[in-house]
């Protein structure tokens, strides 16, 4: 599952013939003509996703606050005060799964590619790769119905003894709370950022690894060495992309979290958030009118987060081969 | 270089017989799990006729009434098996959007239609009204996860169940909880109440029922979207089923028949207690006044949430069949109005009291009497 | 990089390479067999001490006996071969603990989906749809689900699969300048976007044309393929630049027209990687959720025409199975299980390909 494009170095150079070759004739210039087609469709869809979003959601971007107030479920002063507590608890339930799955992918990433047996290691990752094979509506069903039992006694424990820090305060069980969802957004980026990381450390380069254990370097100092900072831009948008996918997680949430609208840091309260694409799926079925234009428009919020994401993660890989030093 | 290309040419070959092959078995098999033998019961005239009925009869609204749509689609399919029912839950204002719209020949629906849309239902019914039938009146249960507790059902007043929903009880040995009970030991317990996430009528007429009955304890209006933040919640009946099992308790409300191995309250009416059975609902229904706008064919019903009428259960959801009282296609009239009838009968209204089906109320002979009339009614335009 | 002095350890002069694990001279280094004798009496240690103090479970015990494996290892190893190889162990332990707890998800996760979907799921289960089913009745399957879960996805594949190559072959074989890095940061970008977003932009372009109460499985292809287009770019680009450049070359020496070259070379060369990385685009749209229920909805009959009405998909199937309740949970636990037999099917069928046909340059 090659997600990113890693080593986008080798090509211009290589491809173009030596020779300058004539355009090949009429079905040749077809043949370019329409790949460049295809390449131009891409920028069509996004154009599209953004141009029929923001069509569907002007209704409600335009309309007054007491036209919006008629909607049931709508209990703000405007669309943006609306919008904020969705944007929160999606962000924050996606840094919190960064969070669970970025250390552990790490370790599971050096573990498939420098620790365990060589004839394991690419079985190993298959084996992490079978949790991106899992549909997101198991994910929901195991987190309600296993996790988040499995994880009551604990998060007793933690309101009891670390109920002073706020953070920890004022669990009620079941655990349907933004930390359970969160722990569920992890697992299920956890292949994702696994996958990019162990890429991007096998192509460490074997010189500089061999350098630091000929210096007498232990296998953790080598690992800290010469693998860690070759890796670390290659991990940060890996982590970026897995940000991407747990900003967008609709049915896990959906099925997980007891939603709230409120910007509030109590992780084991239930009722404090809401993602802005589980709102969607539980207020969509029974929406019409100007509710889904309102919907739509939450949803257009979350199109350009995730942009902006994208856009960031893209622009620390470009920073990354200015400087990667290695091959 | 020539050699790879054979063997390029076989794999796409192979892959394609693959699909191929694997194509076929899809079309090849696949069974209805029922297979439809048109079994008895059609000994009356009316089912005869229904028979000779065909077409496609298509149906949108309200997931309340799912369970009971399926039981009645199959059975009318057996009784009529040449129209093809079809009832999509895409909630109860979709519906009514796609039935006004004209997308589908009839609705489902928690709540009647507007002032509005009774106007716009003129157009959509060919210069004749529409028809609103209440046909699945479904008790609400209140259920709790006390597996401590043996009593059968623990007794409440609205006013106790509205302080335990606002947060003002938040013990289970409360005194206001053990006055209504004596003689059963309530454990030291906290009490979660637990919501539904999504917006539902289920929601709103528990909202509503608190809103009337609770003698000013519950505050804040009926709605359809749960009006308290901070609170364990679960997503659709499920989700909140699972959600209320999840914790120990933990106090909700749903659709009685979900209500499984989980305890049930008894609302207090009058001076007495009621548990929910279906009998119980259907006696609210009939001790209901109907809706100022309410016509002979919108049979909208205002329930009386505060009834001291003995023995009713006044936390009921109604979902409304909503149909047109003339329609521009013959077989489109025929249909609906077989298919309205059928689910109106004693046998469609006991199928849909089945607890495995849906537990809902069925609805009074006098009632039957006037919806039917309603039904009587439908006619051909032009 | 600076925050480790870079002196050679006169401690070890033997120079510890990968995995060397006992020293000779100076510092002693622990014997192989000590790390087996400190989890073995972690392992011990941690079901005695919860024998006393509480109840043992397998889950307590594994995690006490973790923790007291961690410290218990790092201070032997402190005491007897100085702190760096403590810290080195140190690491070890938590790399190898890290793919453990990976495993905990994995394995709860496939473990409870088979024992709960084993109840209901076989032959007839694949072989029924849910026409008449209603109330507790225990039959009832997913054949209209297959169907529509397969039609949906393959309309998906033919939307994005041609562009998606054609755009791989822009890139790698004409792509020039200012487009045709606009258009790789673009499908960057595009890789993402949030599922629910393409639900809604599909939903918004069919009922926008055809009306608001327009339902029909293309509009689930068309967001799947929104979702999927990017994935497949990404792997066929990869797969065409593995192509060595001798081959184009010699090619064009022959006097090929470019075009051609692609076509009868390029494309016939990574025609394995290609279907390989297709098979992993499907099998990453095939179990998505929500923007179906969005767009293509539920039925309980197989329906064949892929523009008009619902359809029923696997996914949108176990969540409503799940909603109805009942016996309805069996069933989707059941359709669950069918839905990730079928993603490792294509999984596998994917590797086996790639395993087999793929070209000897790319390893």
């Amino acid at each position: 599952m090659a997600v990113l494009s890693p080593a986008k170095t080798k090509q211009n150079s290589e491809d173009e013939p030596a020779v300058k070759r004539s355009k090949g004739g009429l079905v040749g210039r077809l043949f370019h003509g329409l790949s460049a087609a295809a390449g131009l469709t891409i920028l069509l869809t996004l154009a599209a996703v953004a141009g029929f979003l923001v069509l569907r959601a002007w209704p409600a971007l335009t309309a007054s606050p007491a036209e919006l107030q008629e909607i049931s479920w709508f209990r703000a002063d405007s669309l943006l005060a609306y919008v904020g507590p969705l944007i929160f608890g999606t962000l924050l339930a996606s840094v919190i799964a960064l969070l669970v799955a970025v250390p552990l992918s790490v370790g599971i990433a050096l573990f498939i590619s420098h620790y365990a047996p060589r004839r394991l290691a690419q079985g190993l990752g298959y084996i992490i790769d079978l949790l991106a094979a899992i549909p997101s509506v198991v994910y929901g069903l195991w987190g309600a119905l296993w996790l988040a039992p499995a994880l009551n006694p604990i998060f007793e424990w933690m309101t009891s003894a670390l109920g002073f820090i706020p953070l920890f305060a004022g669990y009620q069980p079941p655990a349907k709370n933004i930390l359970t969802a969160s722990i569920v957004l992890g697992v299920m980026i956890l292949p994702i950022i696994t996958a990019v990381a162990r890429e991007v450390f096998l192509q460490t380069p074997r010189l500089h690894e061999e350098a630091a254990l000929a210096l007498g370097a232990t296998r953790w100092e080598m690992v800290r060495m010469a693998v860690l900072p070759f890796g670390r831009s290659g991990l940060i948008s890996a982590s970026m992309l897995g940000l991407g996918r747990a900003l967008g997680e609709t049915m896990a949430v959906l099925m997980i979290l007891s939603p709230g609208f409120l910007y509030s840091f109590f992780l084991l309260k239930p009722g404090q958030h809401q993602s802005i694409a589980a709102n969607i799926a539980a207020k969509f079925p029974e929406a019409s009118g100007l509710s889904v234009s309102a919907l739509i428009a939450t949803g257009l919020a979350l199109f350009v987060i995730t942009l902006a994401v994208n856009m960031f993660a893209r622009w620390i890989i470009s920073r990354r081969s200015e400087f990667s030093g290695a091959n | 270089m020539g050699k790879t290309v054979k063997r390029v040419n076989n794999r796409t070959l192979a892959s394609i017989a693959l699909v191929g092959a694997f194509a076929a078995t899809l079309t090849a098999c696949g069974a209805d799990a029922t297979t439809s033998a048109t079994t008895g019961a059609s000994n009356d005239a009316s089912t005869e006729a229904a028979a000779d009925l065909s077409g496609n009869l298509a149906g949108a609204g309200a997931t309340s009434v799912e369970k009971a749509m399926g039981g009645w689609i199959a059975k009318f399919g057996e009784v009529a098996p040449d129209v093809t029912v079809s009832y999509e839950g895409v909630g109860s204002g979709g519906g009514r959007e796609q039935f006004l719209a004209g997308g589908v020949q009839f609705a489902g629906s928690d709540s009647a239609l507007t002032a509005e849309e009774a106007a716009a239902a003129v157009d959509r019914c060919f210069g004749g009204e529409a028809i609103e039938l209440p046909l699945y009146i479904s008790p609400i249960a209140v259920v709790y996860n006390l597996p401590g507790v043996d009593a059968e059902h623990l007794n409440m007043s609205p006013a106790t169940i509205a302080k335990i929903f606002s947060g003002q009880i938040t013990t289970w040995n409360d005194p206001a909880i053990a006055a209504e009970n004596e003689g059963v030991t309530l454990p030291a317990l906290a009490i979660v109440p637990v919501n539904r996430s999504d917006e539902s009528g289920t929601t709103k007429n528990f909202t509503d029922y608190l809103a009337k009955a609770s003698e000013g304890a519950w505050t804040y209006e009926a709605s359809g979207d749960w009006p308290i933040s901070g609170t364990q919640s679960g997503n659709g009946t499920s989700g909140l089923i699972d959600t209320v099992s999840g914790a120990e308790g933990a106090i909700g409300y749903a659709d009685a028949s979900r209500a499984g191995d989980l305890g049930t309250v008894a609302l207090k009416v009058g001076d007495e207690y009621v548990p929910f059975s279906t009998e119980a609902a259907a006696k609210v229904v009939d001790a209901s006044p109907r809706a100022d706008d309410a016509t002979d064919k919108r049979l909208v019903v205002k329930l009386d949430r505060t009834t001291t009428e003995a023995g009713a259960y006044p936390l009921v959801l109604i979902s409304y069949s909503i149909a047109c009282s003339a329609y521009d296609d013959a077989a489109d009239a025929a249909n609906v109005k077989a298919f309205l009838s059928y689910v109106a009968s004693p046998e469609g209204q006991e199928l849909a009291s089945d607890a495995k089906v849906a537990g809902s109320a069925p609805i009074s002979d006098s009632l039957r009497t006037e919806v039917q009339a309603a039904i009587d009614s439908i006619t051909v335009q032009g | 990089m600076t925050t480790l002095p870079l002196t050679p350890t006169p401690a070890v002069p033997t120079g510890p390479g990968r995995g060397a694990a006992s020293g000779t001279s100076g510092r002693t280094r622990l014997q192989r067999w000590v790390p087996w004798a400190v989890a073995g009496g972690s392992v011990v240690v941690a079901f005695l001490v919860l024998l006393v103090a509480a109840t043992p479970t397998v889950a307590s015990v594994v995690a006490l006996a973790a923790v007291t494996y961690l410290v218990v290892l790092t201070v032997v190893s402190r005491v007897v071969e100085g702190p760096r190889w403590a810290t080195d162990r140190l690491a070890t332990t938590l790399v190898t603990f890290a793919f453990g707890i990976a495993l905990i998800p994995l394995i709860s996760l496939l473990w409870t989906v088979v024992s709960k979907g084993a109840k209901v799921f076989g032959p007839t289960f694949l072989n029924t749809n849910m026409v008449g089913v209603f109330g507790d009745m225990t039959e009832g399957g997913v054949y209209h689900a297959i169907v529509g879960t397969v039609l949906v996805t393959a309309a998906a594949a033919v939307i994005s699969v041609p562009i998606g190559i054609l755009t791989a072959i822009y890139l790698v074989e004409y792509g020039r300048g200012p487009m045709a890095k606009g258009i790789t940061f673009l499908v960057d970008v595009m890789t993402g976007i949030p599922s629910i977003v393409a639900g809604l932009f599909a939903f918004s372009l069919f009922t926008l044309i055809f009306g608001p109460a327009y339902r029909a499985g293309i509009m689930g292809a068309v967001a799947l393929s929104v979702l999927m287009t990017p994935v497949v770019i990404r792997s066929v680009e990869e797969m065409l630049r593995l192509v060595p450049n001798e081959l184009r070359e010699a090619a064009y020496a022959l006097g090929v027209p470019k075009w051609l070259t692609i076509i009868k070379v390029v494309l016939r060369t990574a025609i394995a990687g290609i279907v390989t990385g297709v098979m992993l685009a499907v099998a990453r749209v095939i179990g998505e959720t929500a923007p179906l229920l969005l767009t293509v909805g539920i039925i309980t009959k197989v329906n064949w025409d892929l523009f008009d009405g619902r359809m029923t998909t696997l996914p949108v199937y176990a969540y409503n199975q799940y909603s109805q309740g009942g016996a309805g949970v069996d069933r989707a636990w059941a359709a669950a299980l069918t839905l990730i037999l079928i993603v490792m099917l294509l999984n596998v069928v994917a590797r086996l390909i790639s395993k087999f046909f793929s070209p000897k340059a790319s390893r």
